[in-house]
């Protein structure tokens, strides 16, 4: 265990830029977990004889058309957000890798399906996918959730079924029933935890674009209803306000979504470099 | 044995590439002669510089390389110190190159025909309507069955000795006077082997090319060379007509490497492994990169400069003790 | 393999995915809430024009019955109506799709003519200020929110600068549109030497197309200079300079065209990001295209043209996908004849 973590202490120590994305998301987590108390104001507080203020030391981030303190709705807005992308990415990697492990382990009528379904959900551009799900199944959060999972899971089921292949391929079901164990014994134990790694670096990146995606949905008015703060609502609400000068209400709140995504993307490629000896130098 | 002036002359060339790891020290006063319509074998372990050489030759070498010192004459000029323009007056007309793993080394993507077309287009001064018959000899000249059909082809519809004669094609399409082979028959099976170097040697014959032949099989080479240069570490340490060589080799590596190699009617247990492996190139090294697996080694082979005895007219040692 | 061969086999390989769409579609349709027969007749409609629609759109039957007779309506076109335009969505769609056209076309344009020299200036020449930029492109480009970056691009350009104009679609108030030809304003007017109508459209064009653009220009940059990496490093390309070859012809000929086949494949992902953040662009700059035209109709609980557009959009990337492959099997022969 501690030869662990000496690795994960020399590749953080390497590379700084690890170092710096894994800070920023802890600092992002603790965002999430304590933004409701770190909050100076109310995030649904409105004030109509304040709206529309620039940052000031009152707002540092100023404050929006009916009055709201922007910085409080981003901070409580990181939970909402942090927790669409978890949830979302959690269902995604859990069933994508299960179905995709399953597909490539035991081939047939398994990965037939498995293939069908993946390819058709491929064959749609991903963002119209989940606004058709979404506009289907109804405009909830728990449909952002499942729109931005069910659009997720090809990446991992293809990924899990190569592993999976590579794994039968090698002899591992043989082996097994030599052994007289079951074939699902056999995947549970051996093939699926090794599958697992690169995923793991996957669902870091993908978690950048989950938090994306659902800003996006909620960009166009799917999803998240107001007055709830979400990054994504919070620049819809700020668009109509560009174009008048009052830049405060869309920039900290987009600034907020770019900065949760880059630190996920730096995340992703260092959780590689820890994963994948190959590329460590 | 002319006494016209050499093809080819390596003079003293030595050339370092600047790595992660530091600095390799790949090759270090390497000079040899090959002279027209001459068959010069550089033979040598992995990691000799053999191929470095070679690249060092034609100016290609990967921009991490830097020469130190030494000169490459060819025709006269120095092809080291000439600018790039002038390099590529020679490249592929005067002096060209075959590869090993021929298969990787066409454009996977583009006809045979097509390829070669591109080499008699740039270097020969023809009509555009003329290219397509000049390359349609080159590819009868090195024995390609039905031409016309194999002109369309791609590369991965080609057999490994089908593909060597393609780059074989490609490398003499515009008659050069040197041709250098870099382990051609690596990667293929052992009779297509043996047809290439006969084929390399026929058309070497025919058109009076010089070539030298690069590989770290010193039985392929016994019959097909006139010469043989032996690299090791970057270093040449023997030199000399092929028959002399093997009749007397001066350097103990050389002899280790007869030894080494399979002959017909020897068992495999006559054959003596070279012992101790190449020295690593970014360390601090003796004048004689040798002496580490040398059973001749005193203490003046580390502390003066490496020697170059000449044996006989034709006949050079790197030893200090040559027998 | 001759042309017709590889589009006839590759257009058999992507009926299934257009299969897909179809039952896809036609599952998302009928999971609505509640009564789907209520919700196309619309939050207005008496009991009586909803059961109506029921019957008309056969609601009343089984399931499998439905999707004959919604496969027999998308057969004939008939996409059902829009209860906002009070038209049908299929010529609504047909209005209003040059407009999204348009604006993708003309951003794929910028995002090639900028990331290709980009990736390839990046590859040859490691370390240099443009290998820098590329990297900063491609790295700023992953991250950005795409809604995020043509509100900045506003903000700066319009509202600070004055440099473009205001995003209000694909016309100023002062100029009329030319006459329809394709329905793009560039082409409509350049072909009706109309110069005041280029001019204008062009000026509107240019920020939606740069967001656009800037977004699919991170993955082809990326693409383009790993790929040329990697070929630059190559066998062949060794060949080809050992042979003496003009080192333009090496870099075109021989490295280029091998280093473009990831870069086709990955076309088919950045058309993927394209036709769905095309509804976000669509939104920030007003532009009166298909996507804005479903969150209208989203908005207002019209669900036909958003069927319709979603049917549309997963149609055109079907169609999208199977011109890549072509264009790949044409540039890459060893696809072409081992089938």
């Amino acid at each position: 265990m501690s030869r662990r973590l000496r690795q994960v202490r020399y590749v953080v120590g390497e590379n700084p830029v690890t170092l710096a994305a894994f800070s920023l998301f802890l600092a992002i987590v603790v965002l999430a977990l304590a933004g409701p108390w770190i909050a100076p104001f109310d995030p649904l507080l409105s004030d109509t004889s304040r709206a529309l203020q620039p940052p000031s030391r009152r707002h540092w981030f100023g404050t929006d058309q009916i009055g709201r303190d922007v910085l409080s709705r981003i901070l409580v807005a990181t939970r909402l957000d942090l927790a669409i992308a978890l949830s979302a990415v959690a269902i995604s990697f859990g069933l994508g890798s299960l179905a995709g492990a399953c597909a490539g382990f035991f081939g047939g009528w398994t990965d037939r399906i498995v293939t069908r379904v993946t390819d058709t959900i491929m064959a749609f551009p991903l963002f119209v996918l989940a606004m058709a799900i979404v506009a289907a199944l109804g405009n909830t959060l728990a449909n952002i959730v499942i729109a931005t999972a069910i659009i997720n899971l090809p990446f991992y089921a293809r990924m899990a079924r190569a592993e999976a292949n590579v794994r039968r391929e090698m002899g591992f079901v043989e082996a097994a029933r030599l052994a007289g164990n079951g074939q699902v014994g056999v995947l549970a134990r051996h093939v699926f935890p090794n599958c697992l790694p690169p995923m793991m670096v996957q669902a870091s990146l993908n978690l950048g674009w989950a938090i994306l995606n659902a800003a996006s949905l909620s960009f166009i008015g799917l999803g998240v209803r107001p007055p709830t703060p979400e990054w994504g609502i919070m620049v819809a609400d700020g668009a109509a306000f560009i174009v008048s000068g009052e830049w405060w209400i869309a920039l900290f709140p987009g600034l907020a979504l770019m900065l949760a995504v880059f630190c996920f993307n730096l995340l992703g490629d260092g959780l590689r470099d820890l994963i994948d000896p190959r590329r460590r130098t | 044995m002319s006494t016209d002036p050499p093809l080819l002359a390596v003079e003293g060339l030595s050339l370092d590439f600047r790595t992660r790891d530091g600095v390799v020290r790949a090759l270090d006063e390497v000079s040899f002669t090959v002279r027209r319509g001459e068959t010069v074998g550089i033979v040598g372990e992995t990691g000799s510089g053999k191929s470095v050489t070679a690249f060092a030759i034609m100016g290609i070498l990967a921009p991490a390389a830097r020469v130190r010192a030494g000169r490459v004459l060819f025709g006269g000029l120095d092809l080291l110190a000439a600018s790039e323009a002038q390099r590529l007056e020679y490249r592929g007309r005067e002096l060209s190159m075959i590869f090993q793993n021929p298969r990787t080394a066409l454009n996977p993507i583009r006809t045979v025909g097509r390829q070669i077309a591109d080499v008699v287009l740039r270097h020969a001064n023809l009509p555009r309507a003329r290219i397509r018959d000049r390359v349609l000899e080159t590819l009868a000249r090195v024995q390609i069955p039905d031409p016309e059909r194999r002109y369309q082809a791609y590369p991965f519809e080609l057999s490994g000795g089908m593909c060597q004669r393609v780059m074989i094609a490609l490398a003499l399409a515009c008659a050069p006077s040197l041709l250098i082979a870099d382990e051609p028959t690596t990667g293929l099976d052992v009779t297509t082997q043996a047809e290439i170097l006969d084929l390399l040697a026929e058309l070497a014959a025919q058109s009076r090319t010089a070539t030298l032949l690069i590989t770290h099989d010193l039985g392929l080479v016994a019959e097909r060379c006139d010469r043989l240069v032996v690299m090791h570490a970057g270093h040449v340490v023997e030199s000399a007509p092929t028959r002399d060589l093997f009749a007397a080799p001066r350097h103990p590596y050389t002899a280790r490497l007869i030894a080494a190699t399979p002959r017909p009617r020897a068992k495999l247990g006559d054959l003596l492994p070279i012992p101790g492996s190449a020295p690593d190139l970014r360390r601090e090294l003796p004048p004689c990169r040798y002496l580490a697996r040398c059973e001749r080694a005193r203490g003046t082979c580390d502390e003066e400069p490496l020697p170059r005895t000449r044996v006989s007219s034709d006949h050079l040692v790197a030893c200090r003790f040559p027998r | 393999m001759t042309f017709a061969k590889l589009a006839g086999r590759r257009l058999a390989l992507a009926l299934p995915g257009l299969v897909g769409v179809v039952v896809v579609t036609f599952l998302l349709n009928r999971a609505l809430p509640g009564d789907p027969a209520a919700f196309f007749a619309g939050p207005a409609a008496t009991p009586q024009a909803i059961a109506e629609i029921r019957i008309k759109l056969g609601l009343d039957r089984s399931l499998p019955q439905q999707f004959i007779l919604y496969v027999r309506d998308l057969a004939r076109g008939d996409l059902g109506k829009s209860l906002t335009t009070g038209q049908s969505v299929r010529a609504d769609l047909l209005a209003r799709l040059p407009a999204s056209l348009e604006l993708t076309l003309c951003s794929l344009a910028l995002a090639l003519a900028v990331a290709l020299p980009l990736g390839i200036l990046a590859a040859t020449r490691p370390g240099s200020w443009v290998d820098h930029a590329a990297r900063v492109v491609t790295t700023a480009g992953v991250s950005l929110p795409i809604f995020f970056t043509g509100l900045l691009l506003v903000y700066v350009f319009y509202y600070l600068l004055g440099w473009a104009p205001a995003p209000l679609g694909r016309l100023d108030a002062f100029t009329s549109p030319p006459p329809p030809v394709i329905g793009f304003y560039l082409v409509d007017s350049a072909l009706a030497g109309d110069g005041v109508a280029f001019r204008a459209s062009l000026h509107q064009l240019v920020l939606p197309a740069v967001t656009l653009g800037l977004f699919a220009m991170a993955p082809i940059a990326r693409m383009t200079r790993a790929a040329m990496l990697g070929v630059l490093a190559s066998d062949f390309v060794r060949t080809a300079r050992a042979a003496g070859l003009a080192p333009r012809t090496v870099l075109f000929t021989y490295a280029l065209r091998n280093a473009l086949l990831p870069v086709v494949t990955l076309l088919g992902m950045v058309f993927s990001f394209l036709l769905g953040a095309n509804v976000l662009v669509e939104k920030v700059f007003a532009w009166p295209g298909v996507g804005s035209y479903a969150l209208e109709a989203l908005i207002a609980s019209d669900y036909a043209p958003v069927q319709g557009f979603v049917l549309t959009m997963a149609s055109l990337y079907v169609l999208l996908n199977l011109a890549i492959d072509i264009l790949y099997g044409l540039i890459d022969a060893r696809v072409r004849i081992e089938g």
